[in-house]
């Protein structure tokens, strides 16, 4: 039965497009499993969520404006949001945390009806799905897609490991690194704007609904196994992988719809990290 | 010239002021003590010197050849998230951060001097532990450590022996004279006088109408003849 599985996968693995779909999958993964980290700490789960329905909303705008790259019009627009959003954030808790629910919920409902009244294509309810839910797309990825993708998740990978240590220090301590002279606005820019351009990237793969689980889920489950930055960091970025992987593989294998399979297994190892780190801590003490 | 030096400042937020305007000069080799009753805006003060928030009023000017980044800041003790993963190590190193400007890693002598630290404050045992997982004055002592990290010239500290056992405040307040001693300045608040007296050079009261700025030896005398004895701040 297993060489019957590998013979199916070699044989999936002839056509480009399977191939694009494992490149773009495991990049997206990494980028954002770990950029999750100091967005969970830091408390800007929510952002994840709020923007990718913004990115939702200005891929329904460029759908009907008949684009043909729509991130042209996405990317700029969420990393927009993204500074905006963030501004808010820091001035006042309540005020930026409804900022954030009113863009989400608002570019969510205006994307829908953009789509239903001017949407060109038969299929609306599908298409629709498939933005949100990313059904198929990361099946039909051309070459240029990945492409983009390659490129734009090495500058993502170079600077956070550039900056790891500064992303640290204003992750755990805001104002001991601006009382030292450590430039925390132009850092916490610089996270929001990463975060937007991997949200738009991760929209192709999972769609915009699942992406928050793209940043939370490794991040939370990493947690509960280790106890310092660098560990969760690491473990982070390999449990993004490895479920985004099993995920792909599981769905192309079964036929089941990319981005949800790929949460549920998310899902699946959050579980199993929560189990192995209770079973740590009681075997230690 | 002065390190630092507080030109009539007056510390407040949304533009009301929490204390009377307040000015000195901080020198090389200086232990300048800020004492006050609780409430007297010297949290608020400290955060206006270290540029954390503005002043209403005046200004706090650095002498030339001294930069924000060679000083630490203790910040006066809250009980911080309690999941956050991090190691005492790693929280420690991050003092000499201010230092690495465009390097993206720490360099041996950065590791070399969190070490060193780390044995001043006699943490080193503890540092793999995870630093939420540490009791409050465990804590304190590393946010101490992590300080003297990046505290090349200045060192700020909020009331940095409230939850220290008395031999680790001596320790502390042994580790603050030797900075002195090797031209550094430090500026601390803190609410254990007696302690502090014997080794502060300044001393700042911001209880009263008007701030009180003068030599340890002013301060005992001005205190002595007001309340005769034993100080109240
Ligand atoms: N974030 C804040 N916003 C507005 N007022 C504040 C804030 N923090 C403190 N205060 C006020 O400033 C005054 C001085 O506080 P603080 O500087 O913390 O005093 P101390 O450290 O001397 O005990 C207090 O009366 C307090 O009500
Ligand atoms: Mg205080």
């Amino acid at each position: 039965m297993f060489t019957d599985i590998l013979s199916k996968l070699m044989t999936y693995f002839t056509y480009p497009f399977v191939r694009y779909a494992f490149i773009v999958g495991v990049l997206i993964a990494l980028c954002s499993s770990l950029l999750g980290v100091p967005l969970v700490l830091k408390r800007y789960s929510y952002i994840g969520d709020g923007l990718s329905h913004v990115a939702f909303g200005a891929v329904s705008v460029a759908t009907v404006m008949n684009m043909t790259g729509t991130v042209l019009l996405s990317a700029p627009v969420t990393v927009l949001c993204a500074v905006l959003l963030l501004r808010r954030g820091r001035r006042s808790n309540i005020k930026g945390d409804a900022a954030i629910a009113m863009v989400s919920v608002g570019s969510l409902a205006a994307g829908y009806l953009l789509m239903n009244r001017f949407g060109t294509s038969a299929n609306l309810s599908g298409d629709v799905c498939t933005t949100l839910f990313g059904a198929t797309s990361i099946l039909t990825l051309q070459p240029i897609d990945v492409y983009m993708c390659i490129a734009l998740s090495l500058v993502v990978l170079l600077l956070f490991v550039f900056y790891y240590h500064r992303i640290f220090l204003i992750t755990f301590d805001e104002e001991f690194a601006q009382s030292v002279g450590i430039a925390v606005n132009s850092y916490n820019l610089l996270l929001a704007v990463i975060t937007a351009l991997v949200i738009v990237l991760a929209m192709n793969l999972v769609g915009s609904l699942l992406i928050s689980a793209l940043i939370i889920f490794p991040a939370v489950s990493a947690m509960r196994l280790f106890k310092s930055f660098l560990g969760v960091s690491i473990c982070s970025g390999i449990l993004g992988v490895v479920h985004s992987t099993l995920g792909l593989l599981v769905s192309i294998l079964a036929g089941t719809p990319a981005g949800s399979t790929i949460v549920v297994v998310h899902l699946l190892g959050f579980l199993l990290c929560s189990v192995a780190g209770w079973v740590l801590r009681e075997c230690v003490s | 010239m002065a390190l630092l030096i507080a030109d009539n400042v007056v510390p407040g937020y949304d533009r009301k002021a929490v204390a009377p305007a307040v000015s000195f000069s901080v020198e090389e080799g200086n232990f300048l003590c800020i004492v006050g009753a609780n409430g007297t805006g010297k949290t608020t003060l400290i955060r206006t010197l270290t540029g954390l928030q503005k002043p209403l009023s005046g200004r706090v000017i650095f002498d030339k050849g001294f930069s924000k980044t060679q000083a630490g800041f203790v910040p006066q003790f809250t009980h911080s998230a309690k999941d956050f993963p991090a190691s005492v190590r790693e929280v420690v190193l991050s003092g000499c951060l201010s230092e690495c400007r465009f390097r993206p890693f720490y360099s041996r002598v950065h590791k070399k001097r969190a070490s060193e630290n780390m044995q001043k404050l006699e943490i080193e045992d503890l540092s793999s532990s995870s630093f939420q997982e540490l009791s409050g004055g465990q804590q304190q002592r590393v946010l101490l450590a992590r300080a003297l990290c990046s505290a090349q010239k200045m060192i700020f500290l909020d009331e940095p022996t409230a939850n220290l056992d008395p031999n680790a405040s001596e320790n502390v307040y042994q580790l603050l004279e030797r900075m002195c001693q090797e031209e550094k300045a430090v500026i601390m608040i803190t609410h254990d006088i007696k302690g502090a007296l014997k080794y502060a050079t300044h001393v700042l009261s911001l209880s009263g109408e008007n701030a009180f700025f003068g030599t340890q030896e002013e301060y005992a005398k001005s205190t002595l003849s007001k309340e005769g004895g034993e100080n109240v701040y």
